[in-house]
């Protein structure tokens, strides 16, 4: 699992390691311009703000000559990362089947193809899966997600093109209830956190599944593009006020070469990475581990 | 889009106004922030740094300047510099003879596959016989996606299962050629910047298509990455415009700065909707005042033209001065009023920063359609002698509008209020402009500034009105010389 991972993750530690590289070449003391480098290095692998805060400290650091060499602060740096990004979160079953996921996110972010990996991690694990398409905006979306759910072997409950999603949804709650399903997958159209209407709809789509299974849904997932940029903390911020978003999913984490913009959702709005997505393939989708996530990124760099 | 950068911009500004002249310190000072704002806002590391660059050279050189204040003189640079970096200085020509071939290429989800619909609809609109080729044979069910919007467009959508995408797309063009298509759009499937495979697919495409045109469909919402993967397609592809999408979202849409920078390829056009009629073409010089905060009032007006029908304004106007204002007329201004978009866009053009001041402002956009449902559950007679609407009346409409009684009553007070107010404007000019600025809701701490708006955009249809007189004159004059 972890060579995925590793892999998975090259994207992102090379693209760090190359800037630490040409940062270190230029001698073992820590000096300002280093230090200007690394902020750079950090900016350009989409951590934001946060990246300015950790350089920051890391200067203050080296005056006070906590840290003086260049080797010092790689591992100040992964200490600064691995806090940001806290423990691991899992994505765990409830004891009374079914567990229900609903899955948002802004439009093209990768949910479809996300919930395809998902049902197959749990079909994998021996789990009865029921998926509703929810997302009945989108032209052929359902279509998208039959071949999906056929290829990994769930269920899928849809509707009519353009029919009321959360009615959808109620269908799809009913039909995992009286078959007993493990777990319920919803997916849901991509929306941009400033529709409101839209935003509304998904507030009732939640609600409506609660009415047929008893606090439904267990667990939100925000599925989000790892090239986003600082906008990825907006989108955090408004899905979690329009719904109860227990967690994120980065997908298309192997295609870019960063995916930092994760360490700033987890510290400034709180929601945990649960799963990334390494790969096109129904199984690249992996449990997130902080700490492996920050170790991989500087490969090589620390001990 | 932007309204973010120019929050902070708004700040570092006012800043500069409370100061003198521009000193080296105040320079320093502002730029750290601008930089700060263009990191924020998605410019790329490099590329912000670049743009400060060049206008710390061009503020220094213009310290001379006397008799505008630094703020001014900033701006002006600033602005310059910023309409520079995303301008285009060639127009988009598309060819007017044998097929013109567009292909679109871009990573999984930019939204290619909706942009071809979408640009294929434009181009219909601007009597084009487009034809959309499916070649997206990676995502599962991408081509019945295509074909969907095709059929809902009215436009021939060409798919196949069975062959290569470089292949499907050569034999467009014959197709197309054939069945009198003057503009072929490839849809290409997704794919990331560092897949070799699929890059040199893509790039296999271009060989046997020819395209006269490769577009990057690129997510606004893009990070720093921007740069990487607009710069390997580029390499292989030779890219010569970007569509941007998403752009109605509230991303601040630096990555069009990015990805002009490194390539060189303009912005084209922007995606503003899910609706197939949401794309629109790109002004530079638009944008970048936007991203300085001063608004985008030509749009606004432009907007506001096409919209509304200015025979129909004419004679509300008339109707206004000389007969009593009716529910007829109100409804007529709010329906008029929504045309012009989402409320929250509208606000996004407004200058001054005001945009920026009311995102964050709860603006019901329902408060408008509850006006508009208790109207329309009026009968005639009521919405023109608005006086016989006793109890009953009022619980009818209350009960067709699904309204309580009370909101109704609202309704109703709200509206002769305005009549009211109507009376006493009779005689005055400015009409149009303080009814509507009456009108608009959740906006009350604005009035000033959208007065202000709006009276702009009167003073546009005055001229209007006013060239049409002064033809007018001329073909009266004309014809008494005969």
């Amino acid at each position: 699992m972890f060579k995925k991972l590793f892999e998975g993750l090259k994207k992102t530690r090379d693209a760090l390691s190359l800037g630490l590289r040409t940062v270190l070449s230029i001698g073992r003391d820590l000096d300002d311009e280093t230090l200007d480098r690394l902020e750079e290095t950090l900016y350009t692998a989409d951590l934001g703000p946060s990246a300015t805060a950790m350089i920051e400290k890391a200067r203050k650091a080296y005056k006070l000559r906590e840290i003086k060499t260049t080797d010092d602060v790689m591992v100040f740096l992964r200490k600064e990362i691995e806090d940001r990004l806290g423990e691991r979160s899992e994505l765990e079953l409830r004891g009374v089947p079914p567990t229900v996921v609903l899955m948002v996110g802004v439009n093209g972010s990768g949910k479809t193809t996300t919930i395809a990996k998902l049902a197959r991690h749990f079909t994998q694990q021996g789990k009865k899966v029921v998926i509703g398409a929810g997302d009945t905006f989108r032209a052929a979306a359902a279509e998208q997600l039959q071949i999906w759910a056929d290829r990994v072997g769930a269920t899928l409950v849809r509707g009519k093109a353009g029919a009321d999603p959360a009615a959808v949804a109620f269908d799809a709650a009913e039909k995992a209830a009286t078959e007993k399903a493990d777990v319920l997958l919803v997916d849901t159209a991509g929306r941009l956190v400033t529709q409101a209407h839209l935003m509304q709809e998904l507030s009732k789509i939640s609600r409506v599944l609660g009415k047929r299974i008893p606090g439904a849904p267990h667990d939100v997932l925000l599925v989000l593009d790892a090239t986003t940029g600082q906008n990825a903390i907006q989108q955090a911020e408004k899905f979690k006020a329009a719904v109860p978003v227990t967690g994120l999913i980065v997908a298309k984490l192997d295609g870019s070469a960063k995916g930092g913009a994760v360490v700033g959702i987890r510290e400034r709005v709180g929601l945990p990475v649960k799963f990334i997505g390494v790969g096109e393939k129904a199984d690249d989708l992996e449990p997130f581990d902080p700490k492996e996530f920050a170790r991989s990124m500087f490969e090589g760099h620390t001990p | 889009m932007f309204e973010s950068i120019n929050q902070n911009l708004q700040k570092v500004f006012a800043r500069f106004q409370r100061g003198g002249k521009l000193t080296d310190g105040n320079i320093q000072d502002g730029l750290r922030e601008i930089r700060q704002a263009l990191l924020d806002a998605d410019v790329h590391f490099k590329v912000a740094k670049d743009l400060i660059d060049e206008v710390t050279n061009r503020a220094v050189g213009e310290k001379v300047i006397e008799s505008v204040t630094p703020a001014q003189q900033i701006i002006k640079i600033f602005h310059d510099v910023l309409t520079a970096a995303m301008a285009s200085d060639k127009p988009l020509v598309i060819g007017q003879h044998g097929p013109t071939v567009i292909m679109l290429a871009g990573l999984q989800g930019s939204g290619k596959t909706t942009t071809a619909g979408k640009l294929a609809n434009l181009l219909k609109k601007r009597g084009r016989q487009p034809l959309l080729v499916a070649a997206d044979l990676q995502r599962p069910a991408a081509i019945e996606q295509l074909k969907v919007l095709g059929q809902q467009l009215g436009i021939p959508v060409l798919a196949k299962t069975g062959v290569t995408p470089p292949d499907l797309c050569a034999e467009a063009i014959p197709f197309a050629r054939a069945n009198g298509h003057d503009v072929v759009i490839l849809d290409t499937a997704g794919r990331l910047h560092i897949d070799e495979p699929l890059m040199q697919e893509v790039a296999a495409v271009k060989a046997r298509a020819k395209p006269h045109h490769v577009f990057f469909v690129c997510d606004a919402m893009t990070g720093q990455d921007a740069v990487n993967s607009a710069r390997a397609f580029h390499e292989r592809l030779a890219l010569d415009g970007v569509i941007l999408t998403k752009l109605d979202g509230d991303t601040r849409g630096g990555a069009a700065i990015s990805i002009r920078h490194v390539t060189g390829a303009p912005v084209r056009f922007v995606g503003l909707g899910e609706k197939l009629d949401q794309l629109e073409e790109f002004h530079a010089d638009r944008m970048a005042s936007r991203v300085l905060g001063m608004g985008d009032v030509v749009s606004l007006v432009e907007r506001a033209q096409s919209v509304v029908d200015e025979k129909q304004a004419e004679e509300a106007v008339t109707k206004l001065l000389t007969d009593e204002f009716t529910f007829e007329d109100f409804l007529f201004q709010l329906r008029s009023m929504k045309k012009l978009g989402p409320l929250k866009d509208v606000l996004a053009m407004l200058p001054g920063g005001l945009g920026a001041q009311l995102q964050n402002a709860p603006i019901d956009e329902k408060q408008l359609d509850r006006v508009e449902a208790v109207i329309c559950s009026m009968t005639r007679e009521e919405r023109l002698r608005p006086d016989v609407l006793d109890v009953d009346r009022r619980r009818r409409v209350a009960r067709g509008s699904g309204n309580s009684l009370d909101q109704v009553n609202a309704v109703v007070k709200q509206f002769a209020g305005m009549r009211q107010m109507m009376k006493q404007l009779k005689s005055q000019s400015g009409l149009m402009g303080k009814m509507a600025a009456r009108f608009m809701p959740g906006m009350s701490g604005a009035k000033q500034h959208k007065a202000q708006v709006i009276e702009e955009m009167r003073k546009k249809g005055d001229l209007l009105r006013a060239k049409r007189k002064m033809e007018r004159d001329r073909k009266k004059q004309n014809r008494r010389r005969r």
